[in-house]
């Protein structure tokens, strides 16, 4: 585990407005979602995650020919596809279309692939104003921060937070209620979507059969964003092909469920192309831009691949008891949580940080909630097993090596268990609790683990022994 | 750009060759409940009120304005090109102004007027959604910026489910470059999970069932 890794979950461990702030959010989205998939009101709930992953698999295991279709039908409704291979490429497109059109403000609805790609620094960089519109991305805008959770991006901050942030950055009085808050946000947000040129919007899905754009939403402003500014820019990843519209009936009821408990989100807009002939409104220009960013390189491992089945609902994060104690700014990456455990890792190589496959107990709940069934402690078991066989490369982690290799030899010989467990009692004080951490073996490596941890004293006997005299 | 080259990677990734054939597709997962027209207004009209939404039972075409006129109460209102708005004699109604073909007129007014008043292609009864595709009838603009929205739906739009519209409607994309699914009023809780409403689309939202 890094330095940094370990001192930030320090932070949040040692925070308590914070791990209440997180403790509570999870707390209520996880029970949202329970209620909006009891079987009286979601009989169908487990078929639809079968279906939803069978779907998914079938999509990225052909994801070129999807690609193709998608781009064909984009191209029939007058739009463009543009693919990316990094960031550089899609924060490029967008500078030089912006050139072209000389536009200087960009509205943006929230999207994690944006945040991916740092495409508001880098437009900001060249004296483009580019103005986050969700409430929650809006506020950590201001806040130059990261988002905190895939969908609830401003969950750390609490109303006295915002309203310094409002103060300090907007000049307006200090207002610490929540609704007059979101309203101060609204004004100046409308305004920005009345003059912006260029509209910047993410992707829940890609639809191949008709080359549309699905974005789900509650606030309205990715339907402004995508619908007021003369030209709209979706910025997606490869994997978020689907083959058919209709395959939205599965998943849009379970983003929404998962996510925050809706049985549909409050906007749900199919966008497929500008605006047409008749239309009264909507954009003259329509892109796609599809990113890579190392998302082929993810796409080559058989085992690992289904990670790229997420749609960003955010339950595993809701459901970790890791998530819920260190939070999300502890991740060295925009993407948090379990997914984020297993995204990280195969994004920026396992070496980046080492600690995070780790930091899992296993228990199952990522994958229990999982609206597409993505085997995540599989794929955390199997990150583990790559971050070792690095550090075995490096020559690193000898000592461990060693003490499983005397472990497993042990282990394998009856006798040789039996004496080192008289010897390991024998050592004990037979009553107090805590004795592990007065031990002679509590040094080194071990300190840090039995520090956390205590064992029973050994019993006088042992199993074997009471076997032998029964 | 990096059309052939994400492409390629694609490919050699899964170990496909260019036009590789593609094995068959799950069949999609369509399930329409039967349901009668009158359950299907009951429980559209719950879900619509579930979400703090006012819905309205007009018996007739006269009634379905006089709502109308209680919601506008006297303020201005933009409304779409919906048939139906104006055999209702909504369009009619004091204040309210309609007829634009024009974008920028439409959204100058749009942000200005307090009440918008649309039409709906289809209904959903399980979630009380509406559905609206962008069209000469209906802009995208007016069940969107005003802060007070009012849908006009016909009783025979209202569909069972999410299910039913996708049967109805394989590849909206085919019909228009908008089509959008509206469930209840604009909200947000992104400030310590408080829920507010109107943060950028309208707050309030009524349904005239005609």
């Amino acid at each position: 585990m890094s330095a940094a890794f370990d001192e930030k979950i320090h932070e949040t461990l040692t925070d308590p407005k914070l791990q209440l702030a997180i403790y509570k959010a999870t707390g209520r989205l996880v029970e949202e979602r329970r209620k909006s998939i009891e079987p009286d009101v979601c009989p169908d709930y487990q078929e639809l995650r079968t279906h939803a992953h069978a779907i998914k698999r079938h999509t990225i295991e052909h994801l070129d020919h999807y690609l193709e279709e998608f781009t064909r039908q984009v191209e029939a409704h007058g739009g463009q596809v543009i693919f990316s291979k990094d960031a550089e490429e899609a924060s490029d497109f967008v500078l030089s279309l912006a050139k072209e059109r000389r536009a200087h403000l960009i509205v943006k609805s929230k999207s994690m692939t944006t945040e991916e790609i740092d495409l508001s620094e880098r437009l900001e960089h060249h004296q483009l104003e580019s103005v986050e519109t969700d409430l929650g991305e809006y506020i950590i805008q201001l806040a130059h921060e990261r988002p905190y959770h895939i969908v609830a991006p401003a969950l750390h901050k609490t109303r006295e937070q915002v309203a310094d942030l409002l103060t300090e950055r907007l000049g307006v009085p200090r207002e610490t209620v929540i609704e007059k808050q979101t309203m101060i946000a609204r004004a100046v947000l409308r305004e920005k979507f009345l003059a912006a040129d260029i509209g910047i919007s993410g992707a829940n899905f890609l639809v191949a059969d008709s080359g549309t754009v699905v974005i789900v939403e509650n606030e309205g402003n990715a339907r402004l964003t995508t619908s007021a500014p003369r030209i709209h820019i979706a910025v997606a990843g490869i994997e978020k092909l689907i083959p058919r519209a209709q395959d939205l009936a599965v998943f849009l009821k379970l983003l929404g469920r998962s996510a925050t408990g809706q049985r549909l989100t409050v906007y749900t807009s199919f966008l497929s192309g500008p605006k047409r002939g008749d239309e009264i409104d909507g954009p003259d220009e329509f892109y796609v831009v599809l990113l890579d960013n190392g998302r082929t390189k993810l796409l080559a491992d058989r085992g690992k691949r289904q990670s790229l089945y997420c749609i960003r609902c955010g339950a595993c994060l809701n459901h970790c008891p890791v998530y819920r104690k260190i939070g999300g700014h502890s991740f060295p990456w925009v993407y948090s949580g379990p997914i984020g455990a297993i995204l990280i890792p195969q994004f920026l190589g396992v070496r980046h940080e080492p600690g995070l496959p780790f930091a899992s107990s296993l228990c199952g709940a990522c994958a229990e909630v999982c609206p597409v069934k993505i085997d995540i402690p599989r794929i955390l078991l199997e990150l583990r097993s790559e971050v070792k066989k690095a550090e075995a490369r490096e020559g690193a982690g000898r000592l461990e090596r060693l003490a499983f290799r005397i472990w497993a030899w042990v282990m394998r010989h009856p006798r040789i268990y039996e004496m080192a467990g008289m010897a390991a009692a024998s050592l004990a004080p037979s009553e107090s609790a805590g004795w592990v951490r007065h031990a002679p073996f509590n040094v080194g490596p071990l300190r840090a683990w039995l520090s956390q941890r205590d064992l029973p004293p050994p019993a006088a006997k042992s199993f074997r022994q009471l076997w032998r005299e029964r | 750009m990096s059309h052939e080259t994400v492409l390629h990677k694609v490919r050699t990734a899964l170990g496909r060759t260019a036009a590789q054939s593609v094995e068959a597709l799950p069949p999609a997962r369509l399930l329409v409940p039967e349901m009668d027209v009158e359950a299907r207004i009951r429980s559209f009209c719950e879900r619509v009120e579930a979400l703090a939404g006012k819905t309205h039972r007009a018996h007739s075409a006269q009634d379905a304005r006089d709502y109308a006129s209680r919601v506008i109460a006297g303020r201005t209102a933009i409304a779409s090109n919906a048939t139906i708005l104006s055999e209702c004699g909504i369009t009619s109604l004091p204040g309210v102004q309609a007829g634009f073909t024009d974008r920028d007129e439409l959204r100058a007014l749009c942000s200005s007027a307090a009440c918008g008043i649309t039409g709906a292609d289809y209904a959903l009864a399980d979630t009380g959604t509406l559905v609206l595709l962008s069209s000469l009838h209906e802009a995208r603009l007016i069940s969107l910026l005003p802060p007070v929205y009012i849908a006009v739906v016909e009783r025979n739009r209202l569909l069972t489910g999410l299910d039913e519209l996708l049967t109805i409607l394989p590849r909206p994309a085919e019909q228009t470059s908008s089509m959008v699914l509206i469930t209840g009023p604009s909200r947000t809780a992104d400030i310590e999970q408080i829920l507010v409403r109107g943060v950028h689309g309208p707050g309030e939202i009524h349904v005239v069932v005609v």
